[in-house]
């Protein structure tokens, strides 16, 4: 009685630090964000994109850091410009879009990697951008995640139809008067712009695992879009609470730490979910 | 370039159309009036551009030369291959009904009226009772009536269908026929592609045989002979009469026969 009484006061015990209740609180938020993007990164077989995107928007941070830029419109606008560069690329179909990815988005990465080596004075936020420093975020980090959580969620939900259509049928969307276009340059945004409030959070190296594994681990789960749509969120933000907690008491690195709660409740659903939920998984094509 | 008509009963006119992808012409110079209550399927084999002027009719693509003049306000139905579906995405099938929903409505949530607008639909179709199951979980037939009651859940003046029984089983072809066969008697404008010409083809009142450029245009009893399927195959082809109805056989010699000491039949 006595010892569990000190254990759960240890659990408590990140609580009593600003720092620990900020980065807890981004965090959530973060992995929310990401799950609610990651449902349509997933089915819409995007994944590759969320990884390169994620290497892309580096470089626009690496080069706001030396140029003493702010972070958020650097890389931002950065991000953006790669998005729909690369979403453009892939549409006209004349390299592959894997191949249009490997090519805006190493070249982006090479860039970042570059200016790191050169002016080391950046070397610190910039590495911050590469592993992810939760513990360490500001309260225009809380603002900027907290704005496009926002965003994301009142722009799915208004376009939900939408959205479901282009990502479902796009042929059939656009001559049911759909703009297709415009939808993927909305959701390339909406990535670009999770991609870029995240980063400092989760690191560009593990952020598209949080993109992937809580939308997979909703497949498994349901059969309807609308429930993947808030499953892989709760799946996303509880992960990212389960992990900076672990983090703490465990001593190790935070992204981590989210990113492996993610892994592993993915492999305890999969397991668990018999040989129907797989096969409804037989869509590992979405991947 | 698509322009308004002021006929009434003309729906799709489609005026010296050509289209093209790159320099290569892939359809050439077509010229056909779809009129209110017609049922046409557009018909010719691989690569004769059916599927590209289906496509610039309903405005995906645009003509590099001519015009397709649509009926004012006109709406269109479209019903995609059952080849081209996604079936393991997580939709089910009111999801899918509602995805052609007209309503502007800032909340997504599928209302009491909605829903029973879809199930009236679906029912009118024969697939009662079916409105939450995944896609995955139904027939073939099921499946592609799934995929027209979407199409009419917008109430659509023509129904336009691109390949409707490319990939499915025999069962499923009759079934897609009947479908659209009632569809038509209830006042319903079809059009379709197709290169099933005894399965479907030769069911239909009138054909457009296509091979880049309209080759014939008429009833089966009309286009399906010898002369025009040659033209339109680039093989001599036998026609024979089964039942009131043209029975189009393959003449070319069977590479098999002989090989491993089989006989023609």
């Amino acid at each position: 009685m006595h010892s569990s009484f000190i254990y759960a006061l240890s659990l408590g015990e990140p609580y009593g630090f600003q720092f620990f209740r900020n980065g807890a609180f981004v965090a959530l938020i973060a992995g929310g964000l990401c799950g609610l993007l990651g449902v349509f990164v997933v089915l819409r077989g995007m994944s590759y994109i969320g990884h390169g995107l994620s290497h892309a928007v580096f470089g626009g941070a690496a080069a706001s850091a030396v140029m003493n830029f702010n972070y958020f419109i650097g890389a931002g606008i950065w991000g953006v410009v790669s998005g729909v560069l690369i979403g453009r690329i892939a549409r006209r179909r004349i390299i592959g879009a894997d191949a249009a990815i490997g090519v805006v988005t190493t070249a982006s990465f090479a860039l970042g990697l570059a200016l790191l080596n050169r002016y080391g004075q950046a070397k610190r936020s910039i590495e911050a951008v590469l592993f992810g420093s939760v513990l360490g975020v500001k309260n225009s980090d809380i603002i900027a995640v907290l704005v496009v959580a926002v965003l994301a969620t009142v722009v799915i939900v208004l376009g939900y139809r939408k959205f479901l259509f282009s990502t479902f049928d796009p042929e059939v969307a656009e001559v049911s008067g759909v703009k297709v276009s415009l939808m993927e340059a909305a959701l390339m945004i909406m990535l670009s712009l999770t991609i870029l409030v995240t980063m400092r959070v989760i690191g560009t190296l593990l952020i598209s695992a949080l993109l992937v594994i809580p939308a997979a681990t909703a497949r498994l789960l349901t059969n309807r879009f609308s429930r993947m749509l808030w499953i892989s969120p709760l799946i996303g933000a509880a992960s990212a609470f389960l992990g900076m907690n672990v983090a703490y008491h465990t001593n190790t690195s935070a992204s981590a730490m989210i990113i492996l709660m993610a892994a592993a409740t993915f492999t305890c659903v999969y397991f668990g979910s018999g040989v129907r939920g797989r096969r409804r998984m037989a869509s590992f094509g979405h991947l | 370039m698509t322009m308004r008509v002021a006929e009434k009963d003309v729906l799709v006119h489609c005026h010296h159309v050509t289209c093209s992808y790159g320099d290569s012409a892939v359809v050439n110079d077509v010229n056909f009036t779809l009129r209110r209550g017609e049922f046409a399927g557009i018909v010719g084999p691989s690569g004769s551009g059916k599927t590209t002027l289906l496509k610039a009719v309903l405005g995906s693509i645009k003509p590099v030369h001519g015009s397709i003049d649509m009926l004012k306000g006109l709406r269109m139905g479209y019903v995609p291959q059952v080849e081209s579906v996604d079936w393991n995405f997580p939709v089910t099938v009111l999801e899918v009904m509602m995805m052609t929903r007209s309503e502007k409505k800032w909340w997504p949530r599928i209302t009491t009226a909605e829903r029973a607008a879809a199930e009236d639909v679906l029912e009118r179709l024969g697939l009662e009772g079916l409105s939450g199951r995944h896609i995955r979980e139904l027939s073939g037939g099921q499946q592609q009536r799934v995929f027209v009651a979407r199409a009419l859940f917008h109430s659509p003046d023509i129904l336009v269908l691109d390949e409707p029984t490319s990939g499915v089983d025999v069962r499923t072809r009759h079934e897609v026929l009947h479908l659209l066969a009632d569809l038509h008697d209830a006042g319903m404008s079809v059009l379709l592609t197709t290169h099933d010409l005894n399965g479907l083809a030769a069911h239909l009142p009138r054909l457009i045989c296509l091979n880049k450029e309209i080759v014939a245009d008429g009833s089966p009893r009309e286009v399906l002979v010898p002369e025009v399927l040659e033209k339109l195959y680039g093989a001599p082809m036998h026609v024979l009469e089964h039942g009131g109805m043209p029975v189009v056989l393959d003449h070319s010699e069977n590479p098999m026969v002989g090989r491993f000491g089989g006989k023609a039949v």
